[in-house]
């Protein structure tokens, strides 16, 4: 346990003293809060002290905004080899994997965290369900670490992040759209599966303030599931 | 901590990188690992340190196999991998300290570890630095540093000296003897001076397998035998001291030396000596004998002859 938050504060440490960590976060401040307060169908549209228009929109930032920090993951390791030195010390790949995977969740975290301004000044404009607010807010942890495991799997399989970035993305955007597209069109088991397998209708009935185990269980299988596969590619 | 490699094979594909061998190193023995490039030298460093799963074999480190127990090994390995690769976006005493507690120092050992690591790595000057503002030296200690934080009983070192300055290769090459006195060293090069002033004993590998094995002087003495002189004689005709060279009975051979004026190079036959011969003949036909030279086998020879086939 010990040599998991090791390896997530190393990560942290060095994450926090690049430009790009707040190049990053001003990005995802900045596209979330210009979506949620002034663009489109915004806050306002909805006429009731709701995030469910943030969380929404924090559904597709946070898409784009994951694999950009999962990428260089374990892609840079081997790449620059670190990786070797890091895999003949007393260490196991299962807590190698975790320290990286804590320590995007701990960024993703404190990114929500900036966000909670919105929270306090929703609140103030009406009544509002602080109750649903707090699922939102765990809807999209529990996101963010479905994709973060994905991520990480993603930036296991080469040593080129560039890869890593894509390949999340496309695995994700399966998760994202394309099973629910296709459950559209698809009747009976299959139907039913591909429905399940989509991560819009666990993601949007969790924003909405259910909290199921059946959702609890389908994020927390397919988040092990990524970073088992990402443990198995660290054998040599 | 002895280390033990029995029959160890590694596969690429279907190219035997390392092919069944066999060796013990004992502590406080530096051995070097000698060979051309892709002999297979990293390939069984990296097996030993567990990195590499290996295709087939034992190796066994203390008591402790790689097959069953490659965390215990990885806790009395140090590692200075091949091209040194370091978190080059850390500062030296931050990734000391990273290296210090994954091997499960104590907080308070570890600051006096970093303190002692920086000392006999003379890293002084340079500890709050990001490494990537380092040169190539200073890196290659930094990797060192990173190597002895735990005060490990094995060292496995791969081309330990690469890139560095003439200086730098004498004291890192001194650090490394002094540490090994206590230790189990294996370093890999293919500078042969290097490993004839650093380790106890070579091993020399070529295509997966070991083609020699012991100190410097043993393997010398292995390859050809013939002696072979030098020698310079003034004041009489090239060509007829070229053929009363060649008619002593020791001789095997003679040569001009290309650059020089009545230089000989003289290859006596085998287990003979023909420096007492030379002197005589000089004396006998009133020559000068102004130099001569016994030519000692050269490492780079037996190197060569075991490694070219």
């Amino acid at each position: 346990m010990n040599k998991i938050l090791i390896i997530t504060v190393r990560e942290l440490k060095v994450f926090f003293d690049s430009l790009m960590a707040y190049i990053m976060l001003l990005a995802f401040l900045g596209f979330s809060g210009f979506f949620t307060w002034l663009f489109g169908s915004d806050i306002f549209f909805v006429g009731q002290a709701s995030l469910t228009t943030f969380f929404a929109i924090a559904f597709w930032t946070l898409f784009f905004f994951i694999p950009a920090l999962t990428m260089r993951m374990l892609a840079e390791e081997k790449k620059t080899g670190t990786l070797e030195i890091l895999l003949t010390m007393p260490v196991t790949n299962w807590e190698i994997v975790l320290g990286k995977f804590f320590s995007v969740l701990a960024v993703i975290a404190f990114a929500l965290l900036l966000t909670l301004p919105y929270y306090f000044s929703v609140s103030s404009l009406g009544h509002i369900d602080h109750g649903s607010v707090w699922c939102g807010y765990l809807a999209l942890l529990m996101l963010s670490a479905f994709y973060i495991s994905i991520g990480i799997f993603a930036s296991s399989i080469s040593n080129n992040q560039i890869i890593g970035f894509l390949l999340t993305l496309l695995i994700g955007i399966f998760f994202h759209f394309i099973f629910e597209a296709l459950a559209g069109g698809s009747s009976g088991l299959l139907g039913h599966i591909l429905s399940y397998l989509s991560v819009a209708s666990h993601f949007q009935s969790m924003a909405r303030g259910v909290i199921d185990s059946k959702d609890i269980i389908y994020f927390l299988s397919f988040i092990w599931l990524g970073l088992f596969m990402s443990q198995k590619q660290l054998k040599y | 901590m002895n280390i033990l490699v029995e029959h160890l094979t590694k596969i690429y594909g279907t190219q035997p990188a390392v092919d069944d061998i066999s060796f013990e190193v004992r502590t406080g023995e530096i051995l070097g690992f000698l060979g051309p490039n892709g002999a297979g030298k990293t390939t069984t460093m990296k097996a030993i340190t567990t990195f590499l799963e290996p295709s087939g074999g034992e190796i066994k480190v203390g008591d402790f196999s790689i097959h069953t127990q490659p965390q215990e090994i990885r806790k009395n390995i140090g590692y200075l991998p091949e091209n040194n690769p370091l978190y080059n976006e850390m500062p030296v005493v931050d990734y000391l300290y990273f290296a210090g507690a994954m091997h499960e120092l104590p907080k308070d050992k570890i600051n006096e570890r970093i303190i002692h690591m920086i000392s006999i790595c003379g890293l002084e000057g340079e500890k709050h630095k990001k490494i990537s503002e380092l040169s190539k030296g200073y890196k290659q200690r930094v990797g060192l540093a990173q190597a002895l934080i735990h005060d490990p009983a094995v060292l496995i070192l791969d081309e330990p000296t690469s890139g560095l300055d003439p200086n730098q290769i004498i004291e890192i090459r001194d650090l490394i003897r002094r540490i090994g006195k206590k230790k189990t060293v294996i370093l890999s090069s293919h500078i042969l001076a290097e490993v004839e002033a650093t380790c106890d004993r070579i091993l020399i590998i070529n295509k997966g397998k070991i083609v020699a094995d012991g100190t410097a002087d043993e393997l010398r003495k292995k390859s050809k035998g013939n002696e072979i002189i030098n020698v310079t004689i003034e004041d009489g005709d090239k060509n007829t001291i070229f053929e009363a060279l060649k008619s002593l009975e020791t001789v095997g051979l003679v040569d001009f030396i290309d650059h020089k004026e009545n230089a000989f190079e003289i290859q006596s036959l085998p287990e003979l000596s023909s420096r007492r011969n030379v002197f005589n003949l000089c004396i006998s036909r009133g020559w000068v004998l102004t130099e001569m030279k016994v030519t000692e086998a050269k490492l780079e020879d037996v190197f060569r002859e075991l490694t070219i086939s």
